[in-house]
């Protein structure tokens, strides 16, 4: 028997059917059609499922869609206000943060969840909060970067390319 | 923080260019950054099936029979397919221009017939209305089989008496011919000079016996796929890979089908290194669908990624050097042997071309063999077969430094191969910057940078051929001026940036008026697929070229309007200008009164890219290894590449950086485990351990820019000779923080940790 669940998904009320086996990531891309969260894994091993769950980073991967009935769900697809990106997206074009793109996803949410409790990490915070966001082409030094210059421009700071001459 | 890269070198002759070295956002960074891109799991259609792969539990044995009547008899299957359901492959039609793949290993490959050859071989597919019925299919397919012993480790499978993947395998490369099957798949010898001689007259041989464990390209995106075949046999396939061209010529020789009846739709594609320049699903897919008369969709679990695809090869290197007192290098000697997977073709003969390309040595001779074993087909994986064998190299070079005292800079400086060097595998180097990187690493602040204690600095360098091929472009220009290029090469790194820059350079045009496309197997030309760092070269030379042709066209449209001779129109910075009487007509111009003049404008160039450069790499790398647990951090990072002319820096900057990471992670961490019945022990990212941000400091590149003239901006491949040096750089910067020398990867905790203890027991 399916279940039906109703729950917030960036901001919106959405409601869907699924198996109780089923995971919030197969609810996203499949019942939802929102396909920008990403499964590299399935184990939460990757990260690139990653969303947030009432303000909590998740691995979409490994939460059942059951679980989710009344949570606040929000994915990439939420991250900009209509075409106005979000400083981290931003940064993260300006900075080339990505080659392949797969990791975006997940790490632009993982990235957000950083900023909104600490304004200003450092290099070395970046790095440990967003371990658990595998990227196979980059070698993070680009996203690390992208990540440090998105907290400056959000802490209302010009950008760090900016001041670079 | 490290500052932004320096570019050293000229520029590339004629007009100075504007757009051409600047940092642009990249074409598809919108769509790429809000989820919008779709990429190989993301399409789906109406009605569409969940394709899944029956895998073998065994790691070689006999299929004595496969049951699938259960599987079938459940409610919700749509189609069931075995080996039985792939056209069987003739000889004659084994190979297409004499070139790998081996379509009959393929075939066997994508589908087990007659025997398993590793854990996660597939011998089945089902297709089913959803995923849940499809795994619980699978639980129904019913497989009687005959456990054969199996090998995995290269040593045993090259005995004698070593069970045997295929029994009639005769060793190619020996004459006369062995008359006795063998896991031997071929020997290849590479001969230069005479090495007898050379070491006659070596003051120092150094020798020693190296091993790497197979790694893979652990791209994040797995494979998947959906195909859709009409009544007609007309066949689609979405997919994310490396070449839809390579697909679609892929798939219609598994199926016997023309390659018209089939169209690859390419998605972007989620990381591939070489790991997605070959099929796996979607023949599976395509036969499902075909049976089915319903679209399929499939994708693999991380697990099935890890055991049926890449790796790339499990190596043992034995190498000998030869040098004069004063550094001169005078002779290298050795075995290399690489494990293939399971059916032939590991990237043995790379890696005798490439071990010592970066130096002028008289006399060499190396020789490979190509070994199977009971693991999953070896892949490409960025410089197939290089960073081994480099590897084993590089740490020999720098003993000979330590023998002598020599700083291993100036060592590789006085040995250094340079423009008229002729390689140990036959070509003479021309307009290479392989000194330059090495001045450049001298010249650096890393390198002379105070360490502390525990804290060793390495050197490597590394050299990767870069290759061109036939390639297309097609330059459409819109009615208000604007363009869009259409190229056949998924863009895997940056590089629909890299193609619009110079499409916009080279007509003149604000680099936001190029849009990119990467077409489909019917919407453009053909094109090789997107590996061996030839995309922005050979890709490259045709925008260029197309657009060209779009000037030249330009050109005639414009003396039509001003009723002159094309030839007295002259094209400056986007407009066509008649210098005599003052006019000028921009593109935008033109390309309104396109009708006047002959009707739309567009050009197209199909090339047979020639000239690729050569690239070459020096790389610094400071460690600090903890003697309590010999954990190895990497404390400090620079590379150095002749990139011959960034068009985009930081996309250059980005190669460099992840091919840097994922040589550090074959360094330090990454391995295949298996159990004593041949099963994978870490098919998963939490055991097979790649680098995640914690692991990694900043790293630092240097763009040398010796141009190649073959090019029109200068271009050199720069995507694969980063992964190169980095095995051999940590490993020399760890000998030399720990004054032991680790010859077998990866230098995981515990075997640093044992060799320090063994060293400190030896001077007891």
């Amino acid at each position: 028997m399916k279940k039906h669940i109703q729950m917030q998904l960036n901001g919106q009320s959405v409601e869907f059917l699924c198996e109780t086996s089923g995971t919030l990531l197969h609810a996203l891309r499949d019942s939802l059609q929102m396909t920008g969260t990403k499964e590299g894994c399935g184990s939460g091993d990757c990260g690139a499922c990653s969303v947030m769950m009432n303000d909590t980073l998740v691995c979409s991967c490994l939460v059942l869609a059951v679980e989710c009935s009344h949570a606040d769900i929000r994915t990439v697809e939420g991250l900009a206000a209509g075409d106005a990106l979000h400083p981290l997206q931003q940064a993260f074009l300006d900075n080339a943060a990505l080659q392949c793109g797969i990791c975006t996803p997940g790490l632009l949410v993982a990235a957000k969840a950083l900023l909104d409790k600490n304004p200003d990490p450092t290099e070395t915070e970046v790095r440990y909060w967003i371990a658990g966001n595998l990227c196979r082409c980059t070698g993070y030094d680009k996203i690390v970067r992208a990540i440090l210059d998105a907290a400056q421009r959000l802490r209302g700071n010009a950008s760090v390319n900016e001041l670079q001459p | 923080m490290t500052k932004k890269s320096a570019a050293i070198g000229n520029e590339a002759p004629g007009m100075a260019p504007t757009i051409i070295g600047t940092r642009p956002v990249r074409p598809d960074g919108i769509d790429k950054v809000t989820g919008r891109a779709r990429f190989g799991a993301d399409v789906n259609l109406p009605g569409s099936l969940v394709g899944a792969v029956f895998r073998s539990p065994h790691a070689h044995a006999r299929i004595l029979n496969i049951d699938i009547s259960k599987a079938q008899a459940l409610p919700g299957v749509k189609a069931i397919i075995t080996a039985e359901d792939l056209p069987v492959i003739s000889e004659d039609m084994a190979l297409i221009n004499n070139q790998p793949p081996d379509f009959r290993d393929l075939s066997a490959n994508v589908l087990a017939r007659g025997k398993v050859l590793y854990e996660g071989h597939a011998i089945a597919a089902i297709a089913a209305i959803d995923e849940q019925t499809a795994h619980q299919a699978l639980l129904l397919i019913d497989v009687e089989y005959a456990v054969l012993q199996h090998v995995v480790d290269l040593h045993q499978a090259m005995e004698p008496d070593a069970p045997l993947l295929h029994e009639h395998l005769i060793t190619k490369g020996i004459t006369p011919a062995p008359k006795k099957p063998s896991n031997i798949a071929s020997r290849y010898e590479q001969v230069h000079g005479d090495v007898e001689a050379g070491f006659a007259g070596a003051d120092i041989v150094i020798s020693e016996e190296f091993t790497t464990q197979p790694v893979h390209q652990a791209y994040i995106e797995p494979h998947a796929c959906m195909a859709q075949v009409a009544a007609d046999g007309q066949t689609d396939i979405w997919c994310s890979s490396q070449g839809q061209f390579m697909v679609r010529a892929y798939c219609a020789r598994l199926l016997d089908m023309p390659l018209s009846k089939i169209r690859v739709i390419p998605l972007e594609i989620g990381g591939g290194f070489g790991g997605k320049t070959t099929v796996y699903l979607e023949p599976l897919a395509v036969l499902l669908a075909r049976k089915s008369g319903k679209p399929v969709r499939m994708q693999m679990n991380r697990s099935e990624v890890f055991k049926a695809t890449g790796p790339t090869s499990g190596t043992f290197i034995s190498l000998k050097i030869g040098a004069r007192k004063d550094g001169t290098l005078v002779a290298a000697q050795g075995i290399l042997c690489y494990q293939a997977g399971a059916f032939p073709g590991s990237p043995v003969r790379l890696g005798c071309m490439t071990a010592f390309a970066p130096y002028n040595i008289p006399n060499v001779k190396l020789i490979g063999y190509d070994v199977v074993v009971n693991r999953p087909k070896s892949a490409a994986y960025r410089a197939p077969g290089a960073p081994m064998a480099s590897f084993a190299a590089e740490c020999l070079i720098d003993m000979l430094a330590q023998k002598l005292e020599m700083d291993p800079v100036a060592l590789r400086l006085l040995n250094a191969a340079d423009d008229g060097t002729q390689t140990a595998y036959g070509v003479t180097f021309k307009h290479i910057g392989y000194r330059q990187t090495l001045e450049a690493a001298r010249q650096h602040p890393h390198y002379s940078a105070p360490l502390g204690p525990n804290q060793g600095r390495g050197v490597a360098s590394g050299f990767w051929f870069n290759i061109g091929g036939p390639s297309s472009a097609a330059i459409n220009i819109n009615e208000d001026g604007t363009a869009v290029v259409t190229t056949g090469n998924p863009d895997i790194g940056g590089s629909r940036a890299a193609m619009a820059m110079m499409a916009a350079e080279t007509l003149g045009i604000p680099y936001d008026r190029v849009q990119v496309l990467i077409g489909n197997t019917n919407a453009v030309s053909y094109s090789d697929l997107t590996g061996g760092s030839r995309v922005t070269f050979a890709v490259g030379m045709a925008v260029t070229q197309a657009a060209q042709a779009v000037i030249e066209d330009m050109k005639r449209r414009a003396a039509l309007l001003w009723s002159v001779e094309p030839a007295e129109v002259e094209w400056l910075t986007g407009n066509a200008v008649l210098v005599a009487e003052q006019k000028q007509l921009s593109l935008a111009d033109i390309a309104g009164q396109a009708a006047r003049t002959g009707g739309p404008i567009a050009a197209q160039a199909n090339i047979n890219a020639q000239g690729a450069g050569p690239g070459f790499a020096t790389h610094i790398c400071d460690v600090e290894v903890d003697p309590e647990t010999g954990h190895v951090k990497v404390l400090r990072y620079t590379a150095v590449q002749d990139v011959g002319k960034a068009i985009h820096p930081s996309y250059v900057e980005g190669q460099m950086q992840g091919g840097v990471a994922q040589g550090i992670g074959w360094a330090l961490n990454e391995a295949y485990l298996y159990d004593e019945n041949g099963r994978m022990l870490n098919p998963g990212f939490l055991d097979y351990r790649v680098p995640v941000a914690s692991d990694l400091p900043m790293i630092d590149t240097v763009l040398v820019e010796v141009p190649n003239p073959r090019h029109p901006f200068g271009v050199k491949g720069v995507g694969e000779v980063p992964i190169i040096p980095p095995l051999g750089a940590v490993a020399n910067a760890v000998a030399r923080a720990t004054g032991v020398r680790l010859f077998d990867l990866p230098m995981s905790p515990p075997s640093v940790h044992k060799a320090i203890k063994k060293a400190a027991r030896r001077r007891r």
